[in-house]
């Protein structure tokens, strides 16, 4: 894990708290939305990083909680947050059910050192991204099409049915435009839509159809999604023989 | 400064005194790590105490579970915000293990290091007078791989990446040198009570 450190991000100066605006709210699924936030101050962040939001209530009681960025760097006026309403969520439910354009939330970051990439991090570049677990891996590949990069790259994208696939459209379009990028959804509970999609659970013959997918091995992957997709990936990439010092990993927590 | 329509969940009034500022009460056991899960067997398992890079003791498995053990009821703190109350583990203090190699403290710092490449600062008080082990049980069963098993440290009084996983060994360094997450900007000690999260808190 530490063998390889190209893209490590130092200890930076005081991440202070500021405030940021809501500046859109868009409806990506059923229970996923993106919330932009202009912060007051320069927020210059790294594809992979997250920002930590924190709520007040009237009482002084406060909730923190960490988010994924999946807008690109380039475009950091406006940071794009991306959250997953959880039912039995404290911080979630409020973005979803009260948070509202001009709202002023608290905000810092960009936090995280190890889950970021960039061009200049080269490829080919292997992402594995499980429900919510998308949102860094699309900052990557924002940041990817913006630098008009063509470091191989593929994105292994496992969701529940086709509705809830988040970025769908944005994705799709991406694979068409080519330039080196590949995509393969997996759609766990629905047949697949295209003939390079799954329908099932990552296993070792996807992982193994996906690797032949790229011009030569990867020199790093990214795996976001819950821990127990996680594992299941990560284990699939050491079993298919890639060194896990080149798995770098992010769970969900709570 | 308050945000418009947050009220918060309902507070639990017996957590309120034991949960530190900023975090919320988890009943389940997250999972977190910066890479795959290692797969460490105890047949090959070592322990070994550094002082600078000169080894001076190691313990295989059988060895080190014969070491005193010692029972741990603790509430842990995740910085992601999660905590979790009585918590059982079972293992070997760092009081005993330096005991066993008839060492004293040779520097005021340590770095905990782990099969996976992880390392993790603290300073040597902190791991000492009962306030540290190393765990070999949680809940009485062998930790799982992806809590760490074989074998973690466990220094409850500060924020969980401090406990390191998969660990392997314990080095003195003159200096209080940063490690694995701390070189990424969390915080060089990482008390929760003072909400010590990252660099500058």
């Amino acid at each position: 894990m530490t063998e390889l450190t190209p893209n490590i991000i130092p200890a930076a100066n005081a991440i202070r708290w500021q405030k940021a605006t809501i500046s859109a709210i868009e409806h990506n699924t059923p229970r996923v939305s993106s919330f932009w936030f202009k912060p007051a101050e320069p927020f210059a962040f790294k594809a992979g990083q997250h920002a930590d939001i924190r709520l007040t209530a009237p009482d002084g009681y406060r909730a923190q909680r960490s988010y994924s960025i999946a807008s690109a760097p380039e475009h950091n006026e406006a940071i794009e947050l991306t959250i997953e309403r959880l039912d039995d969520g404290e911080v979630s439910p409020f973005f979803h059910e009260v948070a509202q354009v001009g709202d002023e939330i608290e905000l810092r970051g960009p936090l995280g050192g190890h889950f970021v990439w960039s061009v200049n991090n080269g490829g080919p570049l292997l992402l594995i991204g499980g429900g919510s677990g998308v949102v860094p891996l699309m900052s990557m590949l924002r940041h990817r099409a913006v630098q008009n990069s063509d470091v191989p790259a593929l994105l292994f994208y496992s969701a529940r049915i086709w509705d809830e696939v988040i970025f769908r459209d944005e994705l799709l379009k991406m694979h068409e435009a080519g330039r080196g990028f590949e995509l393969a959804f997996s759609i766990t509970r629905e047949p697949a839509r295209r003939p390079v999609d799954f329908s099932r659970r990552i296993d070792m013959p996807i992982i193994a159809d996906l690797l032949k997918r790229l011009p030569a091995n990867p020199t790093v992957a990214y795996i976001c999604g819950s821990n127990r997709f996680v594992e299941n990936a990560a284990q699939g990439l050491i079993d298919a023989g890639l060194p896990p010092p080149l798995i770098r990993t992010e769970r969900y927590g709570v | 400064m308050a945000t418009r329509g947050f009220f918060g969940r309902h507070r639990e009034p017996d957590a309120a005194d034991r949960l530190p500022p900023g975090q919320h009460l988890t009943h389940d056991f997250p999972v977190l790590s910066a890479g795959p899960t290692p797969r460490v067997k105890t047949d090959t398992w070592r322990f070994t105490l550094k002082d600078g890079v000169r080894p001076v003791a190691t313990w295989n498995w059988a060895e080190f579970n014969a070491l005193p053990q010692t029972k741990f009821l603790r509430d842990i703190h995740c910085v992601t915000t999660w905590s979790k109350f009585d918590t059982n583990w079972e293992g070997v203090l760092v009081d005993d293990v330096l005991e066993a190699a008839g060492l004293d403290a040779s520097t005021p710092y340590v770095l905990a290091h782990a099969y996976d490449g992880y390392s993790t600062n603290v300073p040597f008080a902190d791991l000492t007078h009962g306030k540290a082990m190393v765990a070999l049980r949680y809940e009485g069963q062998p930790i799982t791989p992806e809590h760490g098993g074989p074998a973690r440290l466990l220094v409850p009084h500060l924020y969980f990446w401090k406990s390191a996983k998969w660990i392997n060994g314990i080095q003195f360094t003159t200096r209080d040198e940063a490690g694995f997450w701390e070189l990424r900007g969390y915080h060089i000690y990482g008390d929760p009570w003072k909400e010590q999260r990252f660099t500058g808190d």
